[in-house]
């Protein structure tokens, strides 16, 4: 192209220096807990400075693999985040489909009703939520863990929206063949939303495994702690901890899986959430 | 028989079986959502509601109607009043901050070399990690004299520095990381509409001579405006509702410098227990959020007039 052979505008050469340094900037509180991760506390506390410099040591890590509740926590994170996000994808096509297809009376009114639930932030509900669960008993179990984040209409409303663009004469055929309507639903319509069933599994996914305040509130005992509430309950005492190291270690230990799946799918990642802010 | 049968249901199919008709049996595509819709959003939703005029005591199940009295005590409480005014401080010190660099950052790396997807995947990349870790991170950072801040600083001369524990940055410095967490998305949002800007107004803009600045003013911002304003009220919303890093980092003090309104009601509904207090709050931030999900819904219909 043409432009290839015009010299940058000084403008512009400013401009990418300063993103790539504020690049560095961005990166270097990463790079820095992972140096203290393999740092011995002892260490640290003799010398912060020692970051900088040898030995490393992968013993904050061996210790997470013995004295950490970190397994247990990934374990009830897997379970929640996992079920959640196949529950949210399933109900979400059904209803999707629903609104798009089954033109019952007040079809409208029903999904504008919906929708308005967007609206509805968590925080707004979350003490007579908690009420709730506490009348059922259900406070520190798994099912209070994964049902709130099934409530949401994000999913509804982009399945709903996918199905629609979806032109209707590719069902016709099977109607003739007189299937039912869940049949043509789950063998001509459904895998043709696989795309969007995708962007909407990883935003939950995504959603389930960060969140915060209701497994902050809902699980109580430490044995069904999430990963994000376990990690919050050890780290209280940072200012005063010596075990700076460890403490890095669990982060790193802890944040690694996601990064390493965002590395991968990362063309997927930014979509869904790109796509869940605008919706 | 079966015959019979088999084709008897045929014809009726066809006859009942139009396009547009519908059977009640399919309202089953619309009930598991509805269920978990009615029963754990639009049923908390009215409950809070009542809630909020009663005094309420969790532990001993029982309720009473106090009226407005929940309402009064939080509009006189000084501590509500200074988490509102904390949760618009943090607003301001965020919000701008989000479009203007995840623009600036867009601008400069929306190419196609290595580098800039390299450094694209970086700014994103803090986004999927949880508040918990996020929080972990910066709190090392910010402590005092063993911290990557402090130890900066300190080649500079400036000693003893706390800043978590100072009422007049703790809030400024909840704001960074939040930057820091977060610039990834408006950076993505930006990308996309740069990218959907034609390139031959750019060819255009070129032999007229136009200079990068104007180019810059009167082409790139111009076409993607909708988006520095959807991004700027997804941010707000965002933002409104700032919680967990400053419950992780401060706790709201110190001196309740940094108390948001979301940290105001999880305090009062689940520290002090006073549930029916925590509703009347939550309400307030029900209002503002339906306001600002308003303005998101207006800013959104006006894109399809273009």
């Amino acid at each position: 192209m043409a432009t290839r052979k015009m010299s940058k505008p000084m403008g512009e050469q400013i401009l990418v220096a300063s993103v790539v340094i504020l690049a560095i900037a961005w990166m270097v509180p990463l790079v820095w807990i992972v140096g203290l991760s393999l740092k011995s506390s002892l260490e640290l506390v003799v010398d912060p400075n020692s970051v900088f410099s040898f030995p490393y040591t992968l013993k904050n890590y061996a210790d997470l693999m013995v004295t950490s509740n970190l397994g247990i926590w990934l374990r009830n994170t897997l379970i929640v985040t996992i079920t959640q996000t196949v529950l949210v994808v399933a109900i979400s096509c059904l209803a999707g489909y629903g609104f798009a297809r089954v033109e019952f009376p007040g079809r409208n009114v029903v999904f504008i009703l919906v929708l308005m639930g967007l609206a509805i932030p968590q925080h707004a509900v979350i003490v007579p939520l908690h009420k709730m669960f506490n009348d059922w008993q259900m406070h520190n179990t798994f099912q209070a863990l994964i049902l709130p984040g099934l409530s949401g209409p994000f999913g509804v409303f982009l399945m709903t929206a996918y199905f629609r663009a979806i032109p209707i004469e590719i069902e016709e055929a099977a109607k003739l063949d007189n299937a039912s309507r869940f049949r043509i639903f789950w063998e001509v319509t459904l895998p043709l939303a696989v795309p969007a069933m995708a962007t909407l599994g990883i935003f939950t996914f995504l959603s389930a495994w960060n969140d915060y305040l209701w497994p902050l509130i809902s699980a109580t005992r430490p044995d069904m702690y999430t990963l994000t509430v376990g990690l919050a309950a050890t780290q209280t005492n940072i200012d005063q901890s010596e075990g700076l190291g460890y403490l890095m270690a669990q982060a790193v230990f802890a944040g690694l899986p996601m990064l390493i799946l965002y590395i991968f799918f990362q063309k997927y990642v930014v979509r869904a959430v790109a796509g869940a802010a605008i919706r | 028989m079966t015959d019979l049968a088999a084709s008897s249901r045929a014809v009726s199919g066809q006859k009942v079986r139009k396009l547009q008709t519908w059977h009640w049996t399919e309202l089953f595509f619309i009930a598991p959502y509805m269920v978990f819709y009615i029963a754990l959003l639009v049923y908390p939703l009215g409950l809070g509601f009542v809630m909020s005029f009663q005094y309420f005591d969790l532990f001993a199940g029982q309720a009473e109607f106090i009226g407005l009295e929940n309402y009064q005590q939080l509009f006189s409480d000084r501590i509500f009043q200074g988490a509102v005014v904390n949760t618009f401080k943090f607003v301001i010190f965020t919000v701008p901050a989000f479009v203007i660099v995840g623009l600036l950052i867009a601008l400069a790396l929306n190419r196609q070399t290595w580098w800039a997807a390299t450094l694209r995947t970086l700014f994103f990349a803090s986004n999927v990690l949880s508040v918990t870790i996020v929080t972990l991170i910066w709190r090392a950072v910010y402590l005092p004299e063993k911290g990557l801040l402090a130890n900066f600083l300190g080649n500079f001369g400036v000693g003893n520095l706390a800043i978590l524990q100072d009422p007049n940055w703790a809030l400024q410095a909840i704001a960074v990381t939040t930057i820091w967490w977060g610039i990834g998305l408006p950076m993505v949002l930006f990308l996309a509409s740069l990218q959907q800007i034609p390139a031959d107004i750019y060819e255009a803009a070129k032999l007229d001579n136009a200079s990068p600045w104007q180019t810059l003013w009167h082409i790139t911002v111009p076409s993607i405006w909708r988006t520095v304003v959807l991004v700027t009220i997804i941010q707000i919303i965002a933002q409104f509702q700032v919680f967990g890093q400053i419950n992780l980092m401060t706790q709201g003090g110190p001196n309740n410098s940094t108390r948001s309104m979301v940290q105001f009601i999880y305090e009062a509904g689940f520290r002090q227990w006073t549930a029916g207090f925590a509703s009347a709050a939550a309400q307030v931030l029900f209002v503002i959020m339906v306001l600002a999900a308003g303005l998101q819904f207006w800013a959104s219909r006006r894109k399809q007039e273009f």
